[in-house]
């Protein structure tokens, strides 16, 4: 039997990792919800806001929580005109096509960023980036800790929009139900899109909250991307509360295998979930359908 | 009629490919017609379950992986003969393709859920392929050179194509079948309207399952051959996403659910990859970016490939005609 001392730090440090991992899925799980498409772009978009939130502190000395303030508005704005003016103008109306065009996305994205800036791994120094919390036995590094409150407070936030405003509710209704909302006189090609700038601009929060304690390479969004699909899975396509206990799920899961199996393998963990999953829940914890 | 001009045409291009080793004397030309052929039947080997069946794999890697490893491992770790390997590299691939499909058909799992699915597979084997030792971990297998027939290699590169132009061959012929089988037909009603297909009697589950076996094996066979050519692999050659980024590029760029769509498309992505490597040189990113840029250009305005650009071109002229 492995000894509590290590097991909580371990299992808490896994919620922290998990918070962030629910905050990347949420956006890909808002864009699945309203557009039924995977982008499969997010991973090379969160890797995107990351370059942002790095080259915003490397060249202008802003802290990434300062950050805050400009890299979720421009990934929003970058989403919405790629959904507006390139997504929708592939699809001809099928799914596949979409798929298609946010591979080729991800693609050009990742491949740029390793044309322009190497597959040099880098990281920012801010004076808290080693500061220690302690917390139940357990040492967390300042800025998880910061990112495991700022994940939940977006979420809610994003929760309390999609709750109380029109957009949300228009946002809603489209998910629901597409030619019902346009017949009521929603605009659709701009409420998709808009959906598709939320969904991205949660990476931009996700970039902020997390470089101080993490690292920027032009792979980094690929570890990421299948965490998010396999947490989206685990919670059920679509359902936001699916996303925030599937991803904390998954950062325990991460830690925990971490601890048992080595780093390596730990991510496997990872992968066996997603695979079980889909093997006997396909729709998720929390999800209504495929 | 269109199935037996098809079949004319597909032996008089496979015709004109076989005169080459008689006629071409560089050995830069004639790997260049190698790599073509072995793009094309990674590309077709997609084709069949992306363009015939309509279920698009992001992660043909699994299959072409496991083809690679399994002749080079019987070969250094056991000291079975890689022709021997060609067949159990196959047949390997297929079993993986067979759990994979099982795992995503079962439930009905289509679209994007099966994308991920495939992906989530190579990405597990890559792990894997990485951690356990008898595949030499993330150093990679070296296969020891002894060019010998009977060992699969060859000091002339014109036996590596005729073993690719062979292979080629019979997978081509695979699809044109399909193109003319009640098996195709099954499948190729079940990626138009699976409900519709459904409801006319087609075991959808059973026709998705050997399109799956049939694009594993096409794809490992593939991937046996990459592995006697370069005689060098690891896990992210093996079960890298450049693979499967590949396979789905070439059909789609050519035209998918076409008999002649991936040898178009994999002339085309061979040839791009040689101008960029001239004009920019070995940089990384490069090339890949280019086919990221393709495929978006291509879906945006000629999904059915460029197969279909004398068709798109015609149909366009006798609009403009008729207005």
């Amino acid at each position: 039997m492995v000894d509590p001392v290590i097991l909580i730090p371990s299992f808490i440090n896994g919620l922290t990792t998990g918070a962030l991992y629910a905050l990347v899925a949420l956006g890909l799980t808002l864009i699945y919800g309203v557009l039924h498409i995977i982008n499969f772009a997010h991973g090379a978009m969160l890797m995107m806001a990351l370059y942002g939130v790095f080259f915003l502190h490397r060249l202008f000395g802003i802290d990434p929580y300062v950050a805050l303030l400009i890299v979720p508005p421009a990934m929003f704005a970058i989403g919405y005109v790629l959904q507006r003016f390139v997504i929708s103008k592939a699809s001809h109306g099928r799914d596949e096509n979409i798929l298609l065009v946010t591979l080729g996305l991800s693609i050009v994205i990742e491949n740029m960023a390793l044309y322009f800036f190497r597959s040099d791994t880098r990281t920012i120094d801010t004076p808290y980036s080693f500061e220690v919390v302690e917390f139940a036995g357990a040492f967390l590094p300042l800025p998880k800790v910061v990112a495991f409150f700022g994940a939940l407070l977006t979420a809610a936030l994003l929760w309390a929009f999609m709750a109380r405003t029109d957009l949300g509710r228009a946002i809603r209704a489209l998910a629901k139900e597409r030619r019902g909302a346009r017949l009521v006189g929603i605009n659709v090609d701009h409420v998709f899109a808009m959906s598709f700038g939320i969904g991205v601009a949660c990476l931009g929060v996700a970039a902020c909250l997390l470089l101080p304690g993490y690292y920027v390479n032009p792979q980094v969004g690929y570890g990421f991307v299948l965490i998010a699909f396999t947490t989206v899975v685990l919670g059920g396509m679509g359902s936001f509360v699916g996303a925030m206990i599937g991803g904390l799920v998954i950062g325990v899961v991460e830690a925990m295998g971490g601890l048992f199996l080595g780093d390596s393998l730990g991510q496997f963990g990872i992968f066996a979930i997603f695979i079980l999953i889909l093997l006997f829940r396909p729709t998720g914890l929390l999800g209504h359908k495929v | 009629m269109i199935n037996r001009n098809q079949l004319i045409a597909l032996l008089v291009v496979f015709g004109l490919i076989a005169t080459c080793p008689f006629w071409v004397k560089s050995a830069p030309t004639m790997n260049t017609i190698i790599a073509v052929l072995y793009i094309a039947l990674l590309g077709q080997s997609w084709n069949i379950l992306g363009g015939y069946g309509g279920q698009f794999s992001f992660g043909h890697a699994a299959f072409f992986g496991t083809g690679a490893y399994t002749v080079a491992v019987l070969q250094i770790q056991l000291g079975i003969n890689p022709w021997i390997g060609l067949i159990a590299g196959g047949l390997l691939a297929t079993f993986v393709a067979l759990v994979i499909g099982f795992a995503s058909f079962r439930y009905g799992l289509r679209g994007s859920y099966f994308a991920l699915v495939t992906l989530a597979f190579a990405e597990v084997l890559r792990i894997l392929s990485n951690s356990v030792s008898f595949t030499g971990g993330g150093v990679g297998l070296l296969i020891p050179l002894d060019r010998r027939f009977s060992n699969l290699q060859f000091e002339d590169n014109r036996g590596y194509f005729w073993v690719i132009w062979a292979l080629c061959l019979v997978c081509f012929l695979t699809v044109w079948w399909i193109g003319r089988s009640r098996f195709g037909a099954w499948l190729m009603a079940v990626r138009d309207n699976e409900d519709a297909a459904r409801a006319l009697g087609v075991d959808v589950f059973r026709t998705k399952m050997g399109a799956v076996a049939l694009s594993g094996f096409f794809s490992g066979v593939a991937g046996v051959f990459y592995a006697q050519f370069y005689l060098y692999l690891d896990p992210s050659i093996a079960y890298g996403s450049a693979i499967s980024i590949e396979s789905l590029l070439v059909p789609i760029i050519g035209g998918m659910g076409t008999l002649f769509g991936p040898l178009i498309g994999a002339g085309v992505i061979h040839f791009l990859s040689e101008l960029t490597r001239h004009f920019v040189g070995d940089v990384p990113g490069v090339a890949l970016s280019i086919y990221g840029v393709l495929l978006i250009l291509i879906v945006m305005f000629l999904p059915r490939g460029l197969i279909s650009i004398g068709t798109v071109l015609l149909g366009k002229s006798r609009r403009r005609a008729n207005a």
